[in-house]
């Protein structure tokens, strides 16, 4: 039972860097732009979320400094995307690039530390309920921003005006401009928050997951992240779905041994990756299917007409 | 009535060109009042600046007497004005009530909005439903959008774009119905144009304007159709005559071509079947939309069909691609020039390697012949007479009129036995429209069979032998062209078949 | 205020100044990077930007690391301008090393001239079977290939680990992840004496020299262009986006697979679970820096070559960490993306429209 339930907490950790980073760039991408720097915005949310937490002793100042170093490497890919116009594509992986070296090199002075278990809330008495208590009610505040967050975004995106004005501006950024809406700045403006969500969900595994400090240590996810967001359908709910799924895979691999599997640990690490593979392919193959909830002006910068 | 909007002085110049000289005019109260020019007579920019998109060099507006300098578009909504533009700011994947909600500041798109959306419409005959996505509707009705959109801020001034160049015949009596309806309650209506007859029909006064001055004050109904053409354009025209030539056997045929929609918002193509014969013009008439992107996409072999669905001189080509029809005797000119018939940043000796490297043999299997590329480009442009300095120009620096006798010319030296065109006199000045128009004849007269797909109905009208209509996705039978009135086309646009009328007449 | 203009034409003069711009700037901003760290900024610059050329070995071993970024960048370059986006030359270079690997090791005890040429076949093989897994979705099912050939990256490199820690392993190797050395015959010719400059650097001008006949002179090449300028156009000539797709990312991949056999049998010697060690990426950079033309590609993969060889002469003499030359890369790459935009647009100094009063009557 136990053992069951410990395979659960992994999961709910394993699943909520994906989540952070996932629904903040299902935001940017409902806005009409492709991040493909997840991965070093993630990156320098760790190195920037740690140093935080040893430089001052709080959990807090950790976040908000991971918040604050995604948003601003975020913003730099902002500003040669949407004010220089450069290729979102090339200068996403610029920012990976980037980011990955950035917290590379900032992270040297801090390889030999090691963090204290993040504060855990343990919510009363459902906490002690057998099996889910402890996988639900007894989980950091983190896991709980992050399902708070998607479901923000979700009634953000579906009721308020912000959300309508967001989503108008990634279905066709020229009408939006035409109705007065200043395209560039709305788009800014989630790109920055796109960065600090990536920033928590790379923190997340500085601070929680493993609490040391490795260089490259996102390993990959912020592509993964990318995935789930197609995987989604660009839908909030659906990104949940996604990466509790892939998180899953991860701990297939990690505890693969322990059910009895014999395969070296490289192959069982390349499952998500494959899965990945094939859920892209089921996806973009459906005729109509999420294609057609693809945000029309995903990817494609916007110019002021003459 | 009293004055609600007066112009004084109204000057605009952007580099290279002065749009707007010295323009004044003054609308009324609850007046229709035409704009009226050709295209590139300065009626947009004019507009722009009364919308606050723009700001005059020199001149003053004022509205109900007080001077009035909007610095932005919804200063101007602000202050009772509201435009429809040609091409509308619509979003195709939300609602019409999301849409309709995004152009009004400070307002969700809750129930509330969908009530007032529903008793506006009713109020102006527009049927709308503020729950269907606007990606579903038709282009009428989303015209319809637009202007409940405009309405429900309860402007005093609506400004229309070339309202009905996307709309049926019968779709632009409805509208001129509520246009109406808007005047009667005082709303001044600023109704741009360059159809006369519609100006004629709606219009209380009108202002002609020509290379960006005031050229006459009038009232259209006083006036003859010719004599507000004479305004507008200055002086009369040559026109080429279709000459009747002999028409030979069938060369080119189209049988039960359908094709399902692509993408969300596509046409389909529902059973077309056409031929054409040597020596004949055929023109295929219909409004935007409906189904002339794809039907030229399935006759280029963009996009592939059944063998048998296109038959040239008996042979099957439907399951070709372009360059293999452009072999057996094809050409093409698509509607857009930059980015589909030529690549704007390319010379246009590159260019030709677009269409004709292999009718022309401007390779040798596979590699390229610049030189044979750039001797037949110059011969293009001295038979086509193309204002150009050298085949070493690039494409996107040709004037409208220009690059298309370079296009049609093209593909007119290749020496096709079957040519279409898309459009093509859109947006080019009539001297060059001219030009492309007698080369079409001609080709014509050498025996070639010409298929001409163009929105403009007068064009048809001119040029054909025989005229058929798309709409919706689906061909009217072809009829010469002396025998259809321009009445029945419209009819025919809007999807009625005229034999059922005829009929009807008959019974 | 300053507005960004369009211009008629695309600057020329700005387009291959640009390049050199952004490796000024870099320069500067390195400059100041080091100097946020408590180094010396001209000593670690003098390292970085002169070491490379300071001896008959580091020149060499400057070739020997502008090779496969050349060779993988011309593969790109193509690619990139057709609007086929491969992220994955990485995983497509390390297929390439272990497809030239396995036939080396398949003939361990075999000697003969024939063998090198086959291990470059292997290579070339096994890229490009890796890169039709992104070009067969794409085509087929019109799937991102830029996920998918990036997921396919990272198993191509858990591949290598896996299979250099089992049935590739060194059975005289003291069980060590590695494999055997490769004999004489599987190793890459050397052309200077001295030093570890294989083959590959003659072959990454010469294959240059080629694909800019085909860019240029060949309908394959005129294809990619025009899809890159205008695809709509590219259609109306009747170019397919399905075969320019097959094109582009089998080149790629062939390119990427042969360099990574070069490395493999050339500075390596042996197959070892670290050796993707990001070149596939940094041809990325390589390819813009280059313009996506072939001869741009060569003075750019030169020009990546002085970071890798100045970083690791920095590395060493002053205890610099490796990732200064990711970041070096990554500045560069931003830093030219940014000027890129005054290829196609002009600075403009525009008075504020309020300011414009006209005075009327």
């Amino acid at each position: 039972m136990d053992f069951v339930a410990g395979i659960l907490v992994s999961l709910v950790i394993a699943a909520t860097p994906l989540i952070f980073a996932a629904i903040g760039e299902l935001v940017v991408e409902r806005a009409g732009v492709l991040n493909l720097g997840v991965e070093g915005m993630m990156i320098i949310g760790a190195i920037a979320g740690f140093a935080g937490m040893v430089d001052s002793g709080s959990a807090v100042v950790g976040v908000v400094a991971a918040m604050a170093a995604g948003a601003t490497l975020a913003l730099l890919f902002g500003l040669v995307t949407q004010v220089l116009l450069a290729n979102q594509v090339v200068t996403g992986l610029a920012l990976t690039l980037f980011g990955l070296g950035v917290s590379a090199l900032f992270g040297q002075r801090y390889t030999t530390y090691s963090l204290d278990r993040f504060p855990r809330i343990d919510i009363p008495y459902l906490s002690e309920i057998p099996l889910i208590g402890p996988v639900i009610f007894a989980q950091d505040a983190l896991v709980y921003l992050s399902l708070f967050l998607v479901a923000a975004i979700w009634w953000a995106l579906k009721f308020t005006r912000l959300g309508l004005v967001l989503r108008a501006v990634g279905e066709n950024h020229d009408a939006a401009h035409a109705l007065g809406y200043p395209v560039i700045w709305i788009r800014l403006g989630v790109i920055a928050f796109g960065g600090a969500c990536a920033g928590v969900g790379g923190a997340y595994l500085s601070l929680v997951q493993t609490p040391i400090w490795v260089e490259s240590m996102t390993a990959g996810r912020g592509w993964i992240a990318l995935a789930i967001v197609v995987f989604a359908a660009w839908r909030p709910w659906r990104t949940l779905l996604g990466a509790y799924l892939f998180g899953g895979f991860t701990i297939l691999q990690l505890h693969g041994q322990a059910f009895g599997v014999s395969i070296p640990s490289q192959y069982l690490s390349m499952i998500p990756y494959a899965v990945t593979i094939i859920v892209l392919v089921v996806i973009s193959s459906e005729s109509g299917g999420s294609r057609l909830s693809a945000p029309n002006c995903l990817g494609r910068n916007f110019q002021k007409p003459k | 009535m009293t004055v609600f909007l007066e112009l004084n002085g109204i000057t605009k110049s952007f580099p290279g060109v002065l749009a707007n000289d010295d323009i004044s005019f003054t609308v009324k109260r609850g007046e229709i009042h035409a704009l009226l020019g050709e295209n590139g007579a300065g009626k947009s920019t004019l507009v722009k600046m009364i919308y606050g998109m723009m700001q005059p060099d020199a001149g003053t507006i004022q509205l109900h007497g007080a001077p009035y300098a909007p610095a932005s578009p919804a200063a101007a909504r602000m202050a009772g004005i509201g435009m429809v533009f040609q091409h509308f700011s619509l979003f195709e994947a939300l609602t019409v009530a999301e849409n309709i909600a995004l152009g009004i500041p400070g307002t969700g798109a809750g129930t509330d909005l969908g009530d007032r959306i529903r008793s506006v419409s009713s109020t102006y005959k527009l049927p709308l439903n503020p729950d269907g996505l606007v990606g579903d509707l038709s282009v009428g009705e989303r015209q319809r959008v637009e202007i409940v959109r405009c309405l429900m801020q309860s402007p005093s001034l609506l400004i229309m774009d070339e309202p009905t160049s996307v709309l049926t015949p019968q779709e632009a009596d409805l509208l001129f119905a509520t246009l109406r309806k808007l005047s009667e309650e005082g709303i001044a209506i600023l109704y741009i144009s360059h159809r006369l007859s519609e100006i004629q029909q709606l219009c209380d006064a009108a202002t002609v304007l020509r290379a960006g001055k005031v050229v006459a004050d009038c009232d259209p109904r006083k006036e003859t159709a010719r004599s507000l053409a004479e305004m507008m354009i200055g002086e009369t025209l040559a026109e080429p005559e279709a000459v009747d030539t002999e028409v030979g056997e069938t060369i080119f045929e189209v049988r039960d071509l359908s094709r399902p929609a692509q993408g969300a918002f596509g046409i389909a193509l529902d059973r077309i079947g056409f031929d054409v014969k040597a020596g004949e013009i055929l023109g295929i008439g219909g409004m935007a939309g409906n189904g002339q992107s794809e039907l030229m996409e399935a006759l280029i072999g963009e996009t592939l069909s059944p063998s048998e669905s296109m038959l040239l001189q008996g042979r099957a080509v439907g399951h070709l691609g372009p360059s293999d029809r452009r072999r057996a005797g094809m050409a093409f000119a698509p509607e857009e020039r930059l980015g589909h018939a030529v690549s704007p940043t390319m010379s246009l000796a590159d260019n030709t390697l677009v269409s004709a490297r292999h009718t022309r043999n401007l390779t040798w299997h596979g590699v390229l012949r610049p030189h044979d590329a750039s001797l037949f480009a110059r011969r293009v442009i001295a038979s086509f007479d193309v204002r150009t300095t050298s085949d070493a120009q690039i494409a996107q620096q040709l004037s409208g009129g220009n690059l298309q006798k370079f296009v049609v010319g093209r593909e007119i030296l290749q020496e096709p036995r079957v040519l279409i065109v898309e459009q093509p006199t859109w947006g080019v000045d009539a001297a060059a429209a001219a030009a492309v128009h007698r080369a079409l004849v001609d080709l014509a007269q050498q025996g070639a069979a010409v298929v001409v797909i163009s929105q403009d109905l007068d064009e048809l009208v001119r040029l054909s032998n025989r005229i058929a209509v798309l709409s919706d996705g689906r061909l009217s039978r072809a009829r010469p062209t002396s025998e259809v009135s321009v009445e029945e086309i419209g009819l025919m646009m809007g999807g009625e078949d005229t034999s059922h009328h005829h009929g009807a007449a008959n019974a | 205020m300053l507005r960004l203009v369009p211009r008629q034409t695309g600057s020329t003069w700005m387009l291959w100044s640009a390049p050199v711009l952004a490796v000024i700037l870099t320069v500067m901003a390195g400059g100041l990077m080091f100097l946020s760290l408590d180094v010396d900024p001209v000593a670690a610059l003098g390292h970085i930007l002169l070491d490379p050329f300071s001896t008959t070995y580091a020149r060499a071993e400057l070739l020997v690391k502008s090779a496969p970024l050349a060779l993988i960048g011309l593969g790109l370059s193509l690619g990139f301008r057709a609007g086929v986006w491969n992220i994955g030359a990485e995983g497509q270079f390390t297929l390439g090393a272990l497809g030239g690997g396995v036939v080396a090791l398949a003939f361990w005890n075999v000697e003969g001239a024939w063998l090198f040429p086959l291990i470059c076949l292997g290579g070339i093989a096994s890229g490009m079977a890796w890169a039709a897994i992104p070009a067969y979705l794409k085509v087929r099912h019109n799937t991102n290939e830029i996920l998918v050939s990036l997921m396919l990256t990272y198993i191509a490199v858990l591949l290598i680990s896996a299979l250099v820690s089992g049935p590739l392993r060194d059975p005289e190797g003291y069980n060590f992840p590695e494999s055997r050395m490769f004999h004489a015959s599987a190793v890459a010719p050397i052309l200077i004496e001295g030093t570890r400059a294989h083959i590959g650097i003659a072959l990454a001008p010469l294959i240059a020299v080629i694909l800019w006949g085909v860019l240029m002179r060949h309908e394959i090449g005129y294809g990619v262009r025009l899809f890159g300028d205008a695809p709509k156009a590219a259609r109306f000539a009747g170019f397919t986006e399905k075969g320019t797709v097959w094109f582009c990312l089998l080149l790629s991949g062939g390119l990427a697979g042969l360099a990574g056999a070069l490395e493999a049998t050339g500075p390596l010697g042996q197959l070892v679970p670290d050796l993707p060690a990001g070149y596939g990426f940094t041809a990325i950079i390589v390819a813009f820096l280059g313009r996506l033309t072939p001869l741009g590609v060569l003075v750019g993969a030169f020009a990546l070559g002085v970071t890798y060889i100045g970083g690791e002469s920095a590395q060493v003499a002053m205890s610099l960490p490796a990732a200064v030359v990711g970041v070096f890369q990554g500045m560069l790459l931003f830093f030219l993306l940014s000027i890129d935009v005054l290829v196609t647009n002009r600075v403009q100094w525009v008075v504020p429209a309020a300011a414009k009063i006209k005075a009327g009557p």
